[in-house]
């Protein structure tokens, strides 16, 4: 059976909570589905609900706004693994329902006459030297721990990496009472301050995210952890787990220069977000240079039908999301609303984005693709051999990328360097296209079959 | 002699380097990057097991000798650095699940055997112990390998380039060169490209560079889709596929079909195929589709009914309507010579094809008769 409710939002983070929240305001009957077992998406991550945390409140930023939005109907656990586009109408989304590790996933076809797609960011991680021996984790990783485990990750943590991401992370950590020998990010004062600073009164719809960041500098301060600017941590060490790290000052554009050696047993890294456009490039939606999905200011796709909040246009934080998320809702439901520019993602990117000199830390048996073990050498070798231009060749003869995430974790290095060894690649972009958003059992696929078989 | 080749698939890299072999000055065109159409969207197929006697069972006998080959000499040539192309000769196991298609199964075979293919009946469970049990009849063709497609045409071209070879990608032809009624080469997106003769091998879109050279090609695009499993223990030791195959590959029908094609890869994966439909150069990946595809392979080994599918790509295969490739020049543009068609045998086809062009352009005797495979077989040509 083909569902047809009036908005399909998919993704039950900041932007999708506000965007069927203000969908169902203006009338229209909507499905809320998410791939985690509750609401609140990585920003809101919390403990399971048979097990509150009296604190929830202190440990999460804006949880009272949550608390509003997550009494929404919706249908949890269910992922999204085919979008088919048409040329005459919204595309149809396909959903498997249940646990993912369940024999008994209840299959769900929708045709929304409109799509909402919140479907939020991945982590970017930079490869270094040693950063796949256990104790380096992702920011992210780290933080879903410290929020929904209350579980420190090490004793003795560096954070590092770049962006605002960092400072949340910290405090997160701090907070499950770990050390945090420094926050470090890889980019200098003069760029952080020239693009925070100017032009402030557009900052004025941001002034949320203002305050939510000056509240972890305030943590930073308390906890005596110094934040450094123009630094990175280069290299991890240690026999079979993380001892120490190498901490290296960074140029202009990140070309590692003195370093010193750190005692610690954890590194948490991250170096900002990519969108998670698989399902907006399925639905044939056009992506700008930075690979974020498209939008008009009431967040409307190159797809008509198709509407886009949050993260995947453009990396922005949970308040620009939740502003997003109810212009998409309340435009997808036939309402009208526009958002105001604030400008936030593009300075977010002049401040915090990573800067071509960073390979100067690679080395050529540092790991790239962990899935399917590929380095640094192994790209740059293919490259030189092959004299191919073409990103699919070259995955294809290295393997990078082909593994079990799919390029999720390193897509965008991947191609990012082979952009540098071929000269410029002829077919570039490719990284967001996974027509299989998530993994589907073959029984699973062929259930499929017998449905269109009776349906024929 | 000057050959200019467009199209920098796996055809084009083999006619490029038995051109250069031969003392050929060779450019290889490409409007995109090497090996990113077809090339790229198969499972590198090396096959005899679905072709009955007649011109194409001639040119992939000839082709797996020349591959055989290629697997000591590229390797040497190319040194240790050079990705392997993954030759594996795993041999296929054809299975039928019906009575008749099991008397289908043994007929074909006979047939075959007489053309010189090594087809033996076989209790496929002793090939393939998690092969349904509910098979009715199961052919062993030793003859049939697989290659990794994306790595061996790289290879060629990279020993095409070892001879002499140019290849320029990023390169699309625009329209011809003339002197009178012949073709001197032709103009592109990065200038005018003199040459004696023109080889267009673009595969699926062979048509299009053929009309933008004045003449027209009945070469279509044909939609194949493939799954791919995630990583697992190997539990399929030889390319399987059911004997509606067969019947599948030799259809002119364009309507969905689908057939099972099941095997592992050097990388643990099962590949899982395949469908084919005419429609365009339409790419979307469509759940009915998939759904078919899986369904069918699970008749064949009902084990994957758990396993997950992490991948599904599609490609287009050049589908000309009598199922024979176009090899040879054309006689209505003197200096325009066409290497396409071969649907979904390309990876197989391409080294015997690259050899039949180097042998009609040099003027060696064919190792394989050429006549089959004219340009002017086609009543609008």
């Amino acid at each position: 059976m083909i569902e047809t409710p009036d908005v399909l939002v998919v993704g039950a983070g900041p932007a999708g909570l506000a965007a069927a929240a203000a969908a169902r305001r203006a009338g229209a009957q909507v499905v809320l589905l998410d791939a985690a077992a509750d609401a609140g998406g990585q920003y809101w991550r919390h403990l399971p609900a048979e097990r509150p945390a009296a604190r929830e409140r202190i440990l999460h930023h804006g949880w009272d706004r949550f608390a509003r939005l997550r009494g929404q109907e919706l249908l949890a656990d269910a992922q999204v693994w085919l979008v088919e586009r048409h040329d005459d109408r919204p595309p149809t989304v396909h959903a498997l329902v249940g646990p993912a590790d369940g024999t008994a996933r209840e299959k769900r076809v929708f045709a929304p006459r409109a799509l909402v797609l919140a479907t939020g960011a991945y982590e970017r991680t930079l490869p270094f030297p040693g950063w796949d021996l256990p104790g380096v984790f992702t920011a992210g990783a780290a933080q879903a721990l410290a929020k929904a485990e209350r579980v420190a990750v090490g004793r003795r943590v560096v954070v590092a990496g770049a962006g605002p991401f960092l400072l949340p992370v910290a405090a997160s950590l701090v907070r499950t009472g770990a050390r945090v020998l420094g926050v470090l990010e890889a980019n200098p004062w003069p760029r952080l301050a020239r693009a925070w600073t100017a032009r402030p009164a557009e900052l004025f719809a941001s002034r949320g995210k203002a305050g939510e960041l000056a509240g972890y500098v305030r943590d930073l301060i308390r906890h005596r952890i110094p934040y450094r600017a123009a630094t990175g941590v280069v290299a991890a060490h240690g026999d079979g787990r993380v001892e120490a790290v190498t901490v290296a000052r960074l140029g202009p554009d990140w070309a590692p220069g003195t370093e010193r050696r750190i005692a610690a047993d954890a590194v948490c890294v991250s170096h900002g977000f990519v969108p998670r456009a698989e399902l907006a490039v399925a639905a044939g939606c056009r992506l700008d240079p930075d690979g974020s999905v498209h939008t008009d200011a009431e967040g409307r796709t190159s797809v008509p039908g198709v509407f886009a909040a949050g993260e995947i246009t453009g990396i922005g934080g949970a308040d620009l999301a939740l502003a997003e998320g109810s212009v998409a809702g309340t435009v997808a439901a036939g309402g009208a609303d526009r958002r105001g520019f604030t400008g936030f993602p593009a300075r977010l990117e002049a401040a915090h984005g990573i800067r071509p000199g960073w390979t100067g830390w690679l080395t050529d048996d540092t790991l790239v693709c962990r899935c399917e073990d590929v380095t640094a050498g192994d790209l740059r070798a293919a490259a030189e051999a092959t004299g191919s231009r073409g990103l699919r060749s070259l995955k294809l003869s290295t393997r990078a990328g082909l593994g079990a995430c799919q390029g999720r974790v390193c897509g965008r290095t991947v191609e990012e360097l082979l952009n540098r060894h071929t000269g410029g690649l002829l077919d570039p972009g490719r990284t967001a296209n996974r027509p299989v958003a998530a993994l589907v059992r073959l029984g699973e696929l062929a259930a499929h079959h017998e449905d269109h078989e009776e349906n024929a | 002699m000057k050959v200019l080749v467009v199209g920098a698939g796996v055809i084009g890299a083999a006619v490029a380097r038995e051109l250069a072999r031969a003392g050929v000055s060779v450019t290889v065109l490409d409007r995109a990057a090497s090996a990113g159409g077809t090339s790229a969207s198969g499972e590198g197929n090396l096959l005899v097991s679905d072709k009955g006697p007649g011109p194409e069972l001639e040119l992939a006998q000839r082709s797996l000798t020349l591959w055989a080959e290629l697997r000591e000499s590229l390797p040497a040539q190319l040194g240790p650095g050079f990705p392997a192309i993954e030759y594996e000769p795993k041999g296929g196991l054809v299975v039928a699940t019906t009575s008749s298609g099991a008397a289908g199964l043994h007929k074909f075979a006979a047939v075959q055997r007489e053309a010189g293919v090594v087809a033996t009946p076989v209790d496929g469970r002793e090939l393939e112990p998690d092969l349904t049990p509910a098979h009715t009849a199961a052919m062993f063709y030793p003859q049939d390998a697989q290659v990794q497609p994306a790595i061996a045409t790289e290879a060629l071209l990279a020993s095409a380039r070892l001879s002499g070879a140019q290849v320029r990608q990023g390169v699309e032809v625009l329209g011809p060169l003339r002197r009178g009624d012949r073709l001197t080469g032709v103009r592109t997106s990065d200038g005018d490209v003199g040459a004696d003769h023109v080889v267009v091998a673009a595969g699926p879109w062979s048509a299009q560079v053929a009309e933008r050279l004045g003449v027209a090609l009945p070469v279509r695009p044909r939609r194949g889709t493939l799954l791919v499993t995630t990583r697992m223990r190997q539990r399929i030791r030889h390319k399987v596929y059911d004997a509606d195959y067969v019947g599948a590959v030799g259809s002119d029908d364009a309507a969905l079909q689908t057939s099972s094609v099941v095997e592992s890869t050097a990388a643990g994966t099962v590949l899982i195929g395949s469908s084919r439909e005419r429609r365009g150069f339409d790419e979307r990946i469509e759940a009915r589709v998939l759904s078919a595809i899986a369904a069918k392979a699970l008749v064949l080994f009902p084990f994957l009914a758990d396993v997950a599918v992490m991948r599904a790509y599609g490609g287009f295969r050049p589908f000309v309507p009598d199922h024979l490739p176009v090899i040879g020049p054309d006689p209505r543009l003197p200096g325009l010579w066409h290497a396409t068609g071969h649907e979904g045998a390309g990876i197989v086809l391409s080294t015997a094809t690259g050899e039949l062009v180097a042998d009609l352009l040099t003027g060696r005797e064919p190792r394989v008769a050429a006549g089959p495979f004219a340009v002017d077989r086609f009543s609008s040509v």
